[in-house]
């Protein structure tokens, strides 16, 4: 408890002392770019191969005659609307982004670079991380959505390289029985889980004490905690939101 | 100025700081000396804020730092420059951009402005034509002149530096000296320097403030300093063996 009670107040710090709009608007565009251009390839990549292998064993074990295999790809898109883009994803985030996040700042506390931004009048949990925050939450819905296309576009090639479907039976599956609240639920998920994922790790590197060891520690936690912190409210946005 | 008043502190059960008083005068170079572990840099980060003493105050120029509140705080420490022992410079951002950065965040300077103004600091630093090196591409003693240059291209009215000479050669230690001394009274600001290295004490101390376990034993000139009669400061002044061959006669 009292590690949530630091939390919250670090949380309340962002908003005090802030800087001026310009800075943080130059700060949140770097970030962006760190956080959603450079992870790209990496959300693409996991992506196609969990929509296509996705596809492959939601077919094998979908032998029976009477399901038609337009299901197959409905399956397909229930899973990545759901829980991969926007969760399963948001651990792969955690793992990169959360561990740069913590690893930065932890560095940054031990090499007395946050000292000196305090030292020169600065509110360094606000410059530092407040633009992380903003743009985890600006920059991981649009990775949910890239992760959300490529995955379906993953199956869809394999699916009917490997003569699983045909290209109009996965298309007509992907429409069926569409409900676009999905979409809306997993941006929903993926602005609290940025939320978190970013706190978290800014919060565990920011506290940093000690050296190189402590800064390997702090990354480690914020991963696990963020993890732990995205499966508990994914399952209270699910319960919520569905 | 700056005076403190009575700054105590302990880290658990350890005492590091009792009670120290003193005054650093403007204008001059001020040092905090003694032996490692006797709370120097505890009591440079209780002056500048980085950490809250249990008991006792910091004035700057007779504005109470230790009771004032957020904002306050803020407004003194603009007015601050540090040279940390580390450098503490930003990895990420060249040299040219670690000194602008104080202006960038605090000033509403245009970039023409801000760029004269850091190389007129890098200038006077002797730093030229390193503008564009990374922080991992400079030497050590580079890094602390980027480090001065840092803390006083923002025309501060109180310069701090924390061990400026730490893992720098004897060459280069006396140049870093001489140049925090010659900016302190160039700019007539209030300067004080956390050090144990005796080259810098006999060269620079214009007042000195010796630690010995947590307590003000002596302050004084560095002239004064070969005879002050207290036993601790003589270990530590005469542990250097040029020192003590001076005091010896043999040199």
């Amino acid at each position: 408890m009292k590690g949530f009670g630091r939390y919250v107040i670090f949380l309340g710090s962002l908003f005090v002392r802030r800087e001026s709009f310009k800075t943080y608007y130059k700060l949140v565009l770097e970030e962006c770019v760190q956080i959603g251009v450079n992870s790209a390839f990496l959300f693409m990549l996991v992506s196609t191969f969990i929509g296509a292998v996705t596809t492959v064993q939601t077919a094998f074990n979908m032998v029976n005659p009477l399901i038609p295999r337009f299901v197959i790809s409905q399956v397909v898109r229930e899973m990545t609307v759901l829980e991969l883009a926007p969760t399963v994803m948001a651990l792969i985030y955690a793992g990169k982004i959360g561990s740069s996040m913590a690893g930065g700042l932890g560095t940054m506390r031990i090499t007395e670079q946050i000292d000196a931004l305090e030292v020169m009048g600065i509110n360094s949990s606000s410059y530092l991380v407040l633009p992380k925050i903003i743009a985890s939450m600006l920059m991981y819905p649009m990775l949910v959505i890239l992760s959300g296309v490529c995955s379906l576009v993953g199956g869809y090639i394999v699916g009917t390289f490997i003569h699983i479907v045909t290209p109009n039976e996965y298309v007509a599956g992907l429409r069926f029985a569409f409900n676009p609240t999905e979409i809306s639920v997993a941006l929903i998920k993926g602005i609290v889980f940025a939320f978190l994922i970013a706190s978290i790790s800014s919060f565990k590197g920011y506290f940093t004490k000690g050296g190189a060891l402590e800064v390997g520690i702090a990354t480690t936690e914020a991963v696990t905690t963020s993890v732990i912190a995205i499966l508990l409210m994914d399952y209270f946005l699910v319960n919520i939101l569905l | 100025m700056i005076k403190i008043k009575d700054i105590s502190k302990t880290f658990g059960k350890k005492i590091v700081l009792q009670n120290i008083n003193a005054e650093f005068e403007k204008g001059k170079t001020n040092l905090i000396i003694g032996a490692s572990g006797t709370g120097k840099s505890v009591l440079l980060k209780c002056i500048v804020g980085l950490i809250k003493p249990d008991d006792g105050w910091v004035y700057y120029d007779l504005r109470n730092f230790t009771e004032a509140d957020k904002e306050t705080k803020s407004e003194i420490r603009r007015e601050i420059g540090m040279l940390f022992q580390g450098g503490a410079l930003f990895d990420s951002k060249n040299v040219e951009d670690n000194v602008m950065f104080p202006l960038d965040v605090l000033t509403k300077m245009s970039y023409d402005e801000k760029l004269d103004r850091a190389n007129h600091c890098l200038k006077r630093v002797g730093l030229e034509n390193v503008n564009k090196k990374y922080i991992s591409e400079i030497s050590g003693g580079m890094k602390k002149r980027v480090g001065i240059a840092r803390a006083i291209v923002n025309n501060p009215n109180y310069l701090f530096c924390d061990e400026p000479n730490s893992g720098l050669d004897p060459q280069t230690s006396v140049l870093i000296d001489e140049l925090i001394s010659e900016i302190t009274h160039e700019l007539d600001i209030t300067t004080i320097v956390v050090t144990h290295d005796m080259n810098s004490v006999m060269g620079i101390g214009e007042k000195i403030i010796f630690l010995y376990k947590g307590m003000k034993l002596w302050e004084g000139h560095h002239k004064d300093i070969t005879h002050s009669n207290v036993p601790e400061l003589d270990d530590f002044v005469f542990a250097n063996k040029v020192m003590s061959k001076m005091r010896d006669g043999k040199v």
